[in-house]
C-alpha cells in the first residue's frame, strides 16, 4: 500500500486539566477515504482542529508525506494542501457559487477581478466532480439546497488543489437523496487522488464510502480497521467502549 | 476512450459529459428576452433591489406633479437635485458599514463636526480653505479609525460605539462653534458646489463621458470573458443598457439645461455637485464590485465566519469600512454647508437617520451583505422628493416626518413580504 500522506503519532492535547487527546495515532492515504468516528466528546473535533491548524496539538508528531511538519495556523495547514469542509459556516449566502469558491483567493487581472476566468475554473471543477444538480454557477448560494451547498463547499477545496480534505459531518443535515449525492461526491474526490477524512455519526454513510475506519474513544484511538474487514456491530462496540479491538491497527 | 468498441458505456459517458456541460450554465446564455425573463425570475424570487424605490419615486413624482403646478418645473427639478445630494452622499457612505451588518449613528455628526473644524480654521484662524479641507478629511478619517478600532478590534457593537460618538462629537462641535454660534461659509469654491452650474456644453460632455465609460467597461468585460472562454450575454443587452443611460441622461441634462432663472439673469446647466456625486458613486461601485476589498465587505456581511475561514482579514475589512464611511460623511458635510451657507453647533445632527432610511428604502439590507451604492442613492432621491413635494404643498414639517416614516416602513414591508413569498417557493 502507498505511504500515508498524513500520519499522526502520539498526539496530545489538553485544555487546562482536561486532557482531550491522549496520544492519538491516525493515518490517511491518498485516494482513500478514512472515516473518523466516535461518540460526542471523544475528541474528534479537537483532532481535526489540530490538523486544520486552528488549535495546534500540545505534543506528538505530524508527518506530511513522511516529513515532520508543524501545523501552527490555518494558513500553514492550507499550504500543505489540508482543507477542512465544516458542516456549517462554510459559505456566504449572499454570494454566488463562483464568488464563494474563490473567496479569499480571487483571480485578478489588471488589479480587478477576472470573473470570466473564475467562472470557467469553477464550472470545470464542478464538472470534474460530475456535479449535475447545479443550474448555473452564478446562482446565489442562498438559493441552493443543503446538498448543493455541501457540493459547493467540497468543490471549493478541490479548486484549492487540496491534497487532504477533511469533511466534518457532511451529511448531518441532509435528506436521503442529498446524502446520496454528497457521498458520491466524496467517492469521486478520493478517485481524484485526494486523501479524504470524513467525520460522521452515521455508520451507514461511513460504510458506504470509507476504506478505513478509525474509532476514537475518550481521547484514545481504540480501533483502526479496514471497512471491509469489520462490521457495523463491531464499530458500534468500539464507539461505546463495550468492545475492545484486538487486531493490528491499519 | 476507445469509442465504438465499448458500445455499452461510452455513449452513456459521452451523453453524461454533454448534459453536464449543458446543465451548469453561467446565467449569461440566451437571448435578450431570456435575460429579461431571468431577471424577472430573480425579482419574483425576492431580489427586488431598488425596484420598489424606483416605483415609489415615480408614483410620488406623479402625485406631487398633480397636486402642485410648481413640482414639474425646471427650477424645482434643479432644486430637488441639490436638496438630495447631501442625503445621497450620506446614504452611500453608510452603505459601506450597513453591508457589514453594522451601523454608524455618528456619520451625520461626523459630517457636522468636521465642517465645524473646517469653518473655524478658515474663518477664525485664516487657514487656506484647501488646507482646512484636508484637515477636515483627516479628522473624518480619524473618527472612522476610532470607530473601527472599537468595533473591529475591541469588539463593541457598532451601535454602542457610534451612539457614544454621536453624543461625544456633538460636544466637540459645540465647543468648536461656541453655544448659539454660527459661521457663514465665505469660500466661493465651497459655495459653488451646490449653487453654481456647469456650462450647458459641459453637461452634455459629461453624458458622453459616462456613455464612453459604460461602453468601455462593458466591452472590456466581454473581451475578458471571451478570452477565458465563457459565454457572454447577448450584445443586445449592452445596447439596451447604453440606450437606457442615454435616454435617462438626456432627459435629466436636457431639463437642467433649460433656463430656470429670469430673462435678465439666466440660470442653466447641471449643478456642480452632480459630477462629484456621480464620480464617487462610480468609484465606490467599482471598488465594491471589482476589488477584493469590496468583495470581502459583502462576504463579511453575509457570513463573517466563512470569510474568516477563507482567509479574509475580517478585522481589517471592518475597520477600513468604517474609515470609508466617515470619510464619505465628510463629503456629505461639505455638500451640506455649501447648500446651507453656514455652520452651526447642530449641523449634521439630524441627518443620519434619514441616511439610514435612504439606504433601507433603496433596498440595502440592514442585516448586511445585500445592497449597492446606487440603491442608497435612489432611496435618498425618494426621501428628498417627499421633502421637496410636501414643502411645495406648504404642509407643516410634521407631515414630512410622518410620510417619510411611513414610506420607510412600507419599503421594509415590501422587501420582507417579497422575501417571505420567495422563501415559500424557491428555498427548499
Amino acid at each position: 500500500m502507498d505511504e500515508p500522506i498524513i500520519e499522526l503519532s502520539g498526539v496530545v492535547k489538553s485544555f487546562g486539566p482536561v486532557s482531550v487527546l491522549k496520544g492519538v495515532n491516525l493515518k490517511a492515504y491518498p485516494g482513500k477515504v478514512t472515516a473518523l468516528v466516535g461518540d460526542n466528546g471523544a475528541g474528534k473535533s479537537t483532532l481535526i482542529k489540530g490538523l486544520a491548524g486552528v488549535q495546534p496539538y500540545d505534543a506528538g508528531e505530524v508527518r506530511f508525506n513522511g516529513e515532520i511538519v508543524h501545523l501552527s495556523s490555518p494558513r500553514e495547514a492550507s499550504r500543505f494542501g489540508i482543507e477542512v469542509v465544516y458542516q456549517d459556516l462554510a459559505l456566504a449566502d449572499n454570494l454566488d457559487i463562483v464568488q464563494n469558491m474563490f473567496l479569499g483567493r480571487e483571480e485578478l487581472s489588471t488589479g480587478t477581478f477576472d470573473e470570466g476566468l473564475m467562472e470557467r475554473e469553477a464550472a470545470e471543477t464542478l464538472r470534474g466532480l460530475s456535479v449535475r444538480t447545479v443550474k448555473s454557477v452564478r446562482q446565489k448560494v442562498s438559493s441552493l439546497s443543503g446538498g448543493q451547498r455541501q457540493t459547493v463547499a467540497i468543490a471549493r477545496s478541490v479548486l484549492k488543489k487540496a491534497k487532504v480534505v477533511i469533511l466534518d459531518e457532511p451529511t448531518a443535515a441532509l435528506g436521503v437523496a442529498q446524502t446520496e449525492q454528497v457521498l458520491n461526491l466524496v467517492s469521486r474526490l478520493a478517485e481524484q487522488g485526494v486523501a479524504v477524512i470524513i467525520i460522521s455519526h452515521n455508520l451507514a454513510d461511513v460504510f458506504a464510502v470509507a476504506d478505513f475506519i478509525s474509532v476514537l474513544y475518550l481521547g484514545q484511538m481504540v480501533a483502526s480497521v479496514r471497512a471491509s474487514e469489520t462490521s457495523r456491530d463491531d464499530v458500534v462496540g468500539y464507539i461505546t467502549g463495550s468492545k475492545t479491538y484486538s487486531g493490528v491497527f491499519a | 476512450m476507445s469509442a465504438g468498441t465499448d458500445t455499452n458505456t461510452t455513449p452513456t459517458a459521452a451523453l453524461q459529459a454533454q448534459s453536464t456541460a449543458e446543465l451548469i450554465g453561467s446565467g449569461q446564455e440566451g437571448s435578450a428576452l431570456d435575460q429579461v425573463r431571468a431577471w424577472w425570475q430573480k425579482v419574483r424570487g425576492g431580489e427586488m433591489g431598488a425596484l420598489p424605490a424606483i416605483g415609489g419615486f415615480v408614483v410620488l413624482s406623479i402625485l406631487f406633479g398633480v397636486l402642485s403646478p410648481f413640482f414639474f418645473t425646471e427650477r424645482n427639478f434643479a432644486n430637488l437635485v441639490t436638496q438630495a445630494a447631501t442625503l445621497v452622499m450620506l446614504g452611500m457612505a453608510l452603505v459601506f458599514v450597513i453591508l457589514l451588518g453594522e451601523i454608524d449613528l455618528s456619520a451625520g455628526v461626523t459630517s457636522g463636526v468636521t465642517m465645524a473644524l473646517f469653518i473655524v480654521l478658515v474663518n477664525v484662524n485664516g487657514v487656506p480653505w484647501i488646507l482646512a479641507l484636508i484637515i477636515a478629511f483627516a479628522a473624518g478619517l480619524l473618527i472612522g479609525t476610532l470607530i473601527g478600532f472599537f468595533v473591529a478590534k475591541v469588539g463593541i457593537p457598532s451601535f454602542v460605539v457610534t451612539l457614544g460618538l454621536f453624543l461625544g462629537l456633538q460636544g466637540v462641535q459645540l465647543v468648536l462653534i461656541g453655544s448659539g454660534g454660527l459661521y457663514r461659509v465665505e469660500v466661493p469654491e465651497v459655495l459653488a458646489i451646490m449653487n453654481s452650474n456647469m456650462p450647458v456644453w459641459a453637461g452634455w460632455t459629461m453624458l458622453v463621458v459616462i456613455l464612453a465609460i459604460a461602453a468601455g467597461t462593458a466591452f472590456w468585460d466581454r473581451g475578458r470573458r471571451t478570452r477565458a472562454g465563457v459565454p457572454n450575454r447577448t450584445i443586445t443587452m449592452v445596447w439596451i443598457q447604453l440606450a437606457a443611460i442615454a435616454v435617462l441622461g438626456s432627459v435629466v441634462i436636457g431639463l437642467l439645461s433649460q433656463n430656470r432663472g429670469g430673462v435678465l439673469r439666466p440660470v442653466d446647466g447641471v449643478p456642480i455637485v452632480v459630477p462629484f456625486t456621480l464620480a464617487i458613486l462610480w468609484a465606490g461601485t467599482f471598488v465594491l464590485d471589482r476589488t477584493r476589498f469590496g468583495r470581502y465587505i459583502y462576504a463579511v456581511g453575509g457570513n463573517a465566519e466563512a470569510a474568516r475561514r477563507a482567509g479574509v482579514k475580517v478585522t481589517t475589512i471592518r475597520w477600513a469600512a468604517f474609515m470609508v464611511c466617515s470619510s464619505l460623511a465628510v463629503v456629505s458635510g461639505l455638500f451640506s454647508i455649501s447648500k446651507v451657507g453656514s455652520v452651526d453647533a447642530a449641523a449634521g445632527r439630524d441627518i443620519v437617520l434619514s441616511g439610514v432610511a435612504a439606504a433601507v428604502v433603496g433596498g440595502v439590507s440592514l442585516f448586511g451583505g445585500r445592497g449597492r451604492l446606487l440603491h442608497a442613492a435612489i432611496g435618498a432621491l425618494v426621501i428628498a422628493v417627499i421633502t421637496n413635494g410636501l414643502g411645495l404643498l406648504n404642509l407643516p414639517a410634521g407631515v414630512n416626518y410622518a410620510v417619510t416614516g411611513a414610506v420607510l416602513i412600507l419599503a421594509a414591508t415590501v422587501d420582507a413580504l417579497s422575501r417571505k413569498r420567495a422563501g415559500g417557493t424557491v428555498i427548499r
